[in-house]
């Protein structure tokens, strides 16, 4: 199974094996990673899974569809290029070794 | 309140749960009780009638926290149990079954329930609702055997089954007895617009149609007859004509009700030691008016007003409500609430499948319909929050910026 690791602010790490085809947004709740609300369900219709991806696997994940580029706009710590929505980043072999830093707030 | 107090959460749904970890993370280190009807973990619903129904969708994991995080935040969870009254002199909650939980404050998250159309009892299976996840299991195994779906209520649950149905390659006849569909949430132009794509995705949707009864060959369903002596032919039948918010434990605690418990704009009941929150509660709403609202939003929105103002900073609940749904294809997101208007107005093409339906009254923007247009539904949602006023103009000349309009600060 792929493996995610999630940054908190304060430097604490958490990494978790993840099946295939569920998110990265979902393994944090199954898991009791904090920091991850995800109100809406995985709809991109909330910002509240919001994460900051960075590094080569980055490129990997599919880009930004328009939804959830417009409630990236409303997330409540600031949007970096990097920002994506947890939800919306599916697991794959491809993305083993993924890391995703948490912001300050999600509301 | 002190931080220390105990406090007792009656429902375990969205809003309870988001008043349970929002106490918490708000530093409250009193006891928390979440008294919760069902037997499962807090789960969330939203998916219930969308992706959890979806042909050759995964195991979905529903709940928001695994067991652990329960125990680890000490959020004590009693499943499967009712509360059958409110002692409030005592300040306890009375146990179905026996036993009773003692509280300092009072948190009324019960929800609603689907509202009945038959007597339940004398039903024959094939004729179901869908408002836990149990029912919605159950709905899920009978759509894979199911060849004709009737729904009957024409809401967003009902049309959301419905694209379900689709997926999955059949025909779904909805029928309601309003002359349009999402009358109640929407303005003409999107029950419109939804109507025509049900319609191509291979809905029958019959307005102004009601059901008489269910009919059955033997004891198997056979199907409904409308009102009107039609009958059609079916081997599933979903009920989804609304709900009713369970406020019975509050009206017999004494508590003033009326469609839901009244609370003021900080949610406290007529007993300033007992809250209510989420779709039991009628509040006073964004145009003044009382008002009770179904969604996610508000339900987790005025849980964790409520635990701020429980743990010492009092808060005014008035966060913009938002809505959203999906069907046959397209995403329809909802800012603010039309409870009356006089005009409503169209910015981009209804033909295109991409609009804005802008709903006003007396020129202000009361609320916006967005379908597959997530840009203007998050300047919508900006500009209702600050109220500022943009000229009817603007809002649908599709040239006008209205994403930078929403951001300048009002004067």
């Amino acid at each position: 199974m792929p493996k995610v690791t999630y940054v908190q602010p304060d430097g604490r790490e958490d990494t978790l094996d993840v099946t295939t085809g569920t998110s990265v947004m979902m393994a944090a709740l199954s898991n009791s990673v904090p920091g991850i609300l995800a109100e809406c369900g995985g709809q991109a219709m909330c910002a509240t899974c919001h994460v900051y991806v960075a590094g080569e696997l980055a490129t990997q994940i599919p880009p930004v569809a328009e939804d959830e580029d417009e409630m990236l706009e409303e997330a409540a710590s600031e949007r970096r290029p990097t920002s994506r929505l947890s939800c919306q980043i599916l697991m794959t072999d491809t993305l083993d070794g993924l890391v995703v830093q948490l912001p300050d707030q999600q509301i | 309140m002190s931080t220390t107090a105990s406090i007792v959460i009656v429902g375990a749904g969205q809003a309870g749960f988001t008043a349970a970890t929002s106490l918490r993370d708000a530093g409250h280190v009193g006891p928390i009780t979440v008294v919760g009807d069902e037997v499962h973990l807090p789960y969330q619903r939203p998916p219930l009638s969308k992706a959890f129904l979806k042909p050759g969708s995964p195991p979905f994991e529903l709940a928001f926290r695994p067991e652990e995080f329960f125990a680890h935040h000490q959020i004590d969870l009693r499943l499967g149990e009712r509360v059958s009254g409110i002692d409030r002199h005592r300040k306890a909650v009375e146990i179905a079954g026996g036993g009773s939980i003692r509280y300092d404050h009072l948190i009324l998250a019960t929800g609603t329930r689907e509202r009945e159309l038959f007597d339940r009892a004398s039903l024959p299976t094939g004729v179901v609702t869908l408002r836990t996840a149990d029912d919605a299991e159950q709905l899920r195994d009978r759509l894979i055997e199911s060849e004709r779906t009737v729904i009957v209520g024409g809401g967003f649950i009902g049309l959301e089954v419905a694209s379900a149905v689709y997926q999955r390659g059949h025909s779904a006849i909805v029928l309601e007895a309003a002359p349009r569909i999402m009358s109640r949430v929407v303005s003409p132009v999107t029950s419109d617009y939804f109507q025509q794509i049900h319609r191509s995705a291979g809905g029958i949707i019959m307005t102004e149609t009601l059901v008489g009864r269910v009919t059955t060959d033997g004891d198997r369903l056979s199907g409904v007859i409308t009102s009107e002596g039609h009958s059609i032919a079916a081997d599933l039948v979903l009920i989804c004509i609304g709900v009713v918010p369970n406020d019975e434990l509050a009206h017999e605690a004494g508590l003033a009700v009326g469609n839901g418990v009244i609370v003021n704009d900080r949610l406290t009941t007529t007993d300033p030691a007992i809250s209510a929150i989420g779709d039991c509660a009628r509040f006073p709403g964004p145009h003044g008016v009382l008002m009770r609202l179904e969604s996610v939003q508000n339900a987790a929105d005025q849980a964790r007003a409520l635990a701020q103002s429980l743990v010492g900073t009092p808060t005014t609940y008035d966060d913009l409500p938002w809505f959203w749904t999906e069907q046959a294809g397209s995403k329809l997101q909802i800012a603010g609430v039309a409870d009356s208007y006089d005009d409503v107005v169209v910015r981009g093409t209804v033909e295109s499948g991409s609009y804005s339906a802008f709903v006003l009254r007396s020129g202000e923007l009361m609320a916006c319909e967005s379908v597959n247009r997530p840009r203007d539904h998050v300047a919508a949602r900006r500009l209702l929050a600050s109220g500022l006023h943009m000229a009817t103009s603007d809002l649908i000349d599709e040239t006008f910026d209205l994403k930078s309009a929403s951001r300048t600060p009002a004067a």
